[in-house]
Parts: structure tokens; sequence; C-alpha cells
């Protein structure tokens, strides 16, 4: 912390050490985030810190998770639960699908989830099976739920912050891949970052390049390369996959006329689909090519020595991009 | 080797009202009594006439409570008023007592959402009925986690059938209630069926009670018939959790007498003799044989009480009926704290949707 470079995994660990400092109904709940600090160590210090009334190591069942932070939440807590891996969050699902989403809705207001589940999302870190999902889209599909995916130290930090600030559920996804990748400065003055917002990374008049997650880095790593070649490519994190923020994408698509979306999951029915279909929508004039996805077949992540196989890389993006400006 | 569980089990009063030993201390007290038996017959008939509003078309699907009067009218009763009850869908008799009104009832069970929105403040915590079976055991355990972290002194209370005691939700509950000694008192309504499904194949453990040894916390059986034998066993229940010597779980054992909603026809299952052999154990008769043996009731005061209670139903049928419908715009008013601006075009799209159909200014 010294020289104020942080990780994103520092960043999310930062982030919790400033939320649970700032407000005493902030608790952090999980298997193994008390002593052991979390697997990846997000929430560790947080026990030293807060104490074991806020900083809770609970019972091995991510069913019991999803419904636990419900009746803290509604009883005005405000629960940071984490998951150890995405591919153990199906188990809580129908406590965020049939209750934390709706329970304002279905009380008139009179009762409300504000809780953030965090969890870790993605290959490429040569993981045992079930541990490299990225089912992000099964959330996106759920009203009254937000899901949030940072893909750098600041915007881990700064939607961390504005997620447990919000009086809403939100499913936090943390790529994996990106946690102990190139750590940035990183001022810890509280600040959130807006949800429901698109970031432009990097501007730009020729094609718009649309990714979220752990993609976002060989997407800009694209646009690098794009620049060589003198086209010049804005790149959007869209962050916040629900609610999307789909005028920031028209606009940027209504300059350039050409976009490709990358994204790590599976293709059919993912948040590229989406965003597509809108754009088609709202601009269909204005595109001077189809739309062009870039994503993981339809298949389950392959164990970890075919897995690169699986995510998009700095080609496959390319090869979209070329064929985007190349379309007659 | 099964290692045999040996279980209390408490009866005061025989189904023809005969008290059956020693009266527990409390229960001299007649006024409490009386007050029980009318919300008991105040259910009973707000009950019947949820099930007529239901087949005349004037409310949707509802799930009788016929037969758990006794249950609930004793659970609600011995919860103090900062306790927070998280209930399942066949819960009307806890949640009267518990002050939710019976218009409100009306409304949820007649497509209304604003019958969840309890407008009496004793009730302001309190959770919806809960529709996913055994869900609610793990928001309870949530909301006993919270008062146990401010070191409150109350108690949250949770109810379910006996088919509930058959999902993972509500072991994992009773796992984490016990690993933390929350306060939380779970209530399972044993009353026999679960939808088609007799006790006997739910389970093949001898008690549904005994669940609560394998989580580390006491486990009980009462009868659910008997309001003395359920009101004495909840209070010492919930004053166990509230002075923090850990959950306990009730299993009253009862049987539902009528359909599971009013979409069943349970004749498809069971017996008749089988019911008309419940309806010989029911709690309402059994409860006012006593207080006839003892004096303090009569056909007068009967009849006195079913006529005050009607006027009551009629009077909350009244206020559900004038309550009209909601806005359009409520439906997306409360799916989050404020309508996200990403979402605004969808907004639009709603009202001009519902103006259209409305006939209205977006018609053309």
């Amino acid at each position: 912390m010294s020289n104020g470079k942080f990780t994103l995994l520092e960043a999310v660990n930062l982030a919790l050490h400033r939320a649970m400092s700032e407000d005493e109904n902030v608790i952090v709940l999980g298997e193994d985030v008390g002593v052991n600090g979390g697997v990846f160590r997000a929430t560790q210090g947080l026990r030293d810190s807060f104490g074991f009334k806020r900083v809770i190591d609970s019972p091995l069942a991510e069913t019991m998770l999803g419904g636990l932070v419900i009746g803290m939440a509604a009883q005005g807590l405000k629960p940071v639960v984490e998951i150890q891996f995405m591919g153990f969050i199906y188990a809580a699902m129908e406590h965020l699908v049939s209750h934390a989403s709706r329970m304002r809705n279905r009380t008139r207001g009179r009762i409300t989830c504000p809780m953030v589940m965090r969890t870790p999302m993605g290959a490429g870190i040569r993981a045992p099976e079930h541990h490299s999902e990225s089912t992000e889209a099964l959330f996106a599909h759920i009203p009254g739920l937000r899901v949030v995916i940072p893909s750098s130290p600041a915007r881990a930090y700064g939607l961390l912050l504005a997620a447990i600030d919000n009086p809403d559920p939100v499913v936090f996804l943390e790529p994996t891949r990106l946690y102990r990748m190139n750590p940035q400065t990183l001022v810890d003055d509280g600040k959130r970052l807006p949800l429901d917002s698109c970031f432009t990374l990097r501007e730009g008049s020729d094609i718009t390049l649309i990714s979220w997650g752990a993609s976002v880095m060989e997407t800009l790593q694209a646009a690098t390369a794009l620049a060589e070649r003198g086209v010049s490519a804005e790149v959007i994190d869209v962050a916040s996959i629900k609610p999307l923020d789909l005028d920031t994408l028209e606009a940027s698509v209504r300059k350039t006329g050409r976009c490709v979306i990358i994204h790590e999951a599976p293709r059919s029915c993912g948040v590229g689909a989406e965003i597509a279909a809108s754009l088609y929508e709202r601009a269909l004039l204005e595109l001077q090519a189809p739309v062009q996805r870039v994503t993981a077949p339809d298949i389950p992540p392959p164990l970890y020595r075919l897995e690169s196989l699986y995510m998009p890389n700095v080609d496959d993006i390319l090869l979209a991009c070329e064929n985007v400006l190349n379309f007659a | 080797m099964l290692h045999k569980v040996e279980l209390p089990y408490t009866r005061f009063l025989s189904p023809d009202g005969q008290l059956l030993g020693e009266l527990p201390a409390w229960a001299d007290d007649f006024n409490l009594l009386t007050r029980l038996y009318r919300q008991m017959v105040l259910t009973r008939l707000f009950d019947q006439k949820a099930v007529a509003l239901q087949r005349t078309g004037r409310i949707g699907t509802y799930a009788p409570t016929l037969g758990q009067e006794a249950i609930g009218v004793a659970i609600g009763s011995v919860m103090h008023a900062e306790d927070v009850l998280v209930p399942y869908y066949r819960d009307t008799a806890v949640q009267l007592m518990r002050g939710v009104r019976m218009e409100e009832i009306l409304l949820y069970w007649g497509g209304d959402e604003r019958g969840s929105d309890f407008a009496e403040p004793a009730v302001a915590e309190d959770f919806p009925i809960c529709v996913p079976i055994a869900t609610q055991a793990l928001h309870a355990c949530g909301v006993a986690s919270a008062f146990k972290i401010r070191g409150e002194h109350r108690v949250a209370v949770t109810t379910c059938g006996d088919g509930a005691t058959s999902k993972g939700d509500f072991l994992e509950a009773l796992n984490v209630a016990g690993a933390w000694q929350l306060p939380v008192v779970f209530v399972v309504n044993n009353n026999q069926w679960a939808i088609s499904v007799p006790r006997r194949i739910q389970c093949g453990a001898p008690t549904l009670a005994q669940k609560a040894i394998g989580a580390g916390f006491h486990g009980e059986q009462v009868d659910g018939n008997d309001l003395l034998a359920v009101y004495d066993r909840a209070q010492a229940a919930l004053e166990r959790a509230r002075h923090g010597k850990g959950p306990v779980l009730l299993e009253c054992v009862s049987y539902r007498l009528g359909d599971h909603t009013t979409a069943d026809d349970a004749t498809r299952y069971r017996s008749a003799e089988e019911v008309r052999h419940a309806w010989l154990e029911e709690p309402v008769k059994r409860l006012q044989r006593f207080m006839v043996r003892q004096g303090v009731w009569d056909e007068g005061r009967e009849q006195a009480l079913i006529s005050e209670c009607q006027d009551l139903v009629q009077r909350a049928v009244d206020n559900f009926e004038a309550a009209g419908i909601q806005a359009p715009e409520s439906i997306l008013d409360h799916v989050y704290a404020t309508w996200p601006d990403a979402l605004a075009e969808q907004r639009d799209w709603l009202l001009e949707r519902a103006a259209r159909r409305a006939g209205g200014p977006g018609h053309e």
C-alpha cells in the first residue's frame, strides 16, 4: 500500500475496509472470509480491524448464505457476502431470483434488500473444474438485481463502494484473471463510481469495441494494435451489465458505424446478444456493417489445458474487427 | 445402529376438552383464554369467508388455514411486538394475531401487492408470506443474526409445513441456527399432508422435531390442536431463544382439514374417513369444550362472539373491495429504489401500453 499502487484484488480489499469503517451496518460474511481473509485474500485484515461480529466465517452452505443475507438486509444491515467461486453461486440463486430481487416490490418498499454478493468469475487461472465460470447473463436477466463487473483496480474500488451504498441487491463479479495484474495508482478517497454507466476507456472514430470483465484487457490491446494500423477504435467497458447503459453504447455506434462485442461467456443468450439486438433496434441505419461478437462457444469452460481456446484473445478480436471494417 | 431419540410431546387437553393432568399456571387467566379463543373463531370465520370469496371469483387462489388456528394464534400471541415473523403461506392465523389486517390478507390473495405492505406498526418488520418452500427459514436466520450482532433480545419466528422439512433450505437453516446459537424459533406445522404427499413418505425420521438434534439444539413435539399446549411450549421456546439459550424447533402435530389451496381437491388422495376422524381432533371446538367445562363459556357468549367476528370480517371484505386497483406505474415503482435511468425507455413503453389499453391519451 506504501507506493499507492493497487491490484484489482487489493482495491476490493481497500473498498471493503473503507465501507466497513464508514458504516457500522456493513457486515462481511462468507466461507473462509474471516481468519483466512478469503481464498483470494480479498477480505484480508478485515477480521482484525472490525472483529468477529462484523466479519463472519460461515458454515459451508451457499444456499444458506443467499438466504441469510436477505434476513440481515431486511433488518437494516448491509451484508457483503462472498461466494468463493461463481461456479458455486447457483445454490444461492433461488434466494437472489425469488427473494432478494423482489422483496422491495412484493412489499411496496416496506422491506428492502441492500446487499452485495461478491464472487470471483472467469477463466484463465488454470483453476480446477467449476472455478472458471462466466455466467453473468443468468443474473442480468433478473429484474430487481444489479450486476456489476469491474475491469480495473480503480473501477473495482469505486464500483464496489457504490454497490455497497446501493439500496438494492447487487451481484458483484470480480474477474480472477485480473485480480493480481497491472497494479494501478489509487487514492483511497472513498469516491464512488456510478452504477448503470458504461466507461469509455478509449475514444475512437472508426469502430466501437464493447466488452466487460477480463476481456477488457485483450480489447484494449486490440485497440492499440488497430491504432498501429491507423484504425481509431473506441473501447467501452460496460461494467454494469444490469441495468445496461444503452445510451452510451448507441451514441458510440452512431459515431463509428461499426461494432464488435467481446465477452468471455458463451455466445447464445449472452449479454452480447442483448446489446447487439438493442443496437439494431436503436441505430440500424447508422450501422455500416453487422455487429460481430467474439465470445466463448456454447460449451462448458474446458479444463485448463485447453481453456485458452475458450477465451477470446487479441487475434480473435482483430479478426472480427477486420471483418467489420472491410464489410462492403 | 440407529440411535433412538426421545423427545417431549405435550398435550393438555383431550379432543373433547378434558384436562389431562395439571393445568399450566398461566392458563388460569381466563381473560387470556377468552381472547385466544375469540381469535381462533375470528380466524376460522375469516378463513371460511376467504374460501367463499375465491369460489365466487372475488379473490384468486387461497391457502386455507382450517385446522391450524391453535398453532397460529398461540404462536402469534407469545411473540413480542418487537419480534419478527417470517411466515409461510398457510399462516393467516399467526398474521392476524400479529396485527396484519384482514383486508391486507384479502388484497394479497386478491392479486394486489399492497396486501404485503402492512399498515400496523407492530408488524412493520414482519416478512410477507413466503411461497417458495422453506426458503423463509433462512431469511429468519438472517433476521436472528442481525438481532444477535446488535445484541438485541428479540426473536425471529419462522413457520413451515411438514413438506418443507425435506428441503435443503430448511436443513441449512437448522445448521446455521445451531452453529451460531441464533435467537430463532422454527415452528413446523406438521399437518400430515404436503399437497398429496402424506407425512409417512415425506421423511424417514419418526419425528420432524428430531432434525434439531442433528443441528445441535432443542426440538420437541406438541399437539397442534391443543391451544394450551402450543401456547405453553411456544412461550418456553421463545423465552429460551430470547435469553441467548439457542434456537428451538417446535413440531406442532395437526391436520390440514382443508384442501392444500382452493386450486386443490384433497378428495383425490385421502379418504373421507380419515378427514372425518381428523375433525374429531380439531382445535376450536376442543378449546371451546374446555372453556364450557370450566364454566367460563356458554352458548350465549358463543353466539355473540360469532356475530361480532362476522361483522369484523364483513367490514374487512368491504374495505378490500373498496381498495380499487393500483395505478399502472405501480408495477415498476418498487422494482428498484428508484427506477434506473438506464431503463427509462421501458418505463415509457409500459406507460404507453397502459394508456393504449385503457383507450387513454396514448391510444391514437
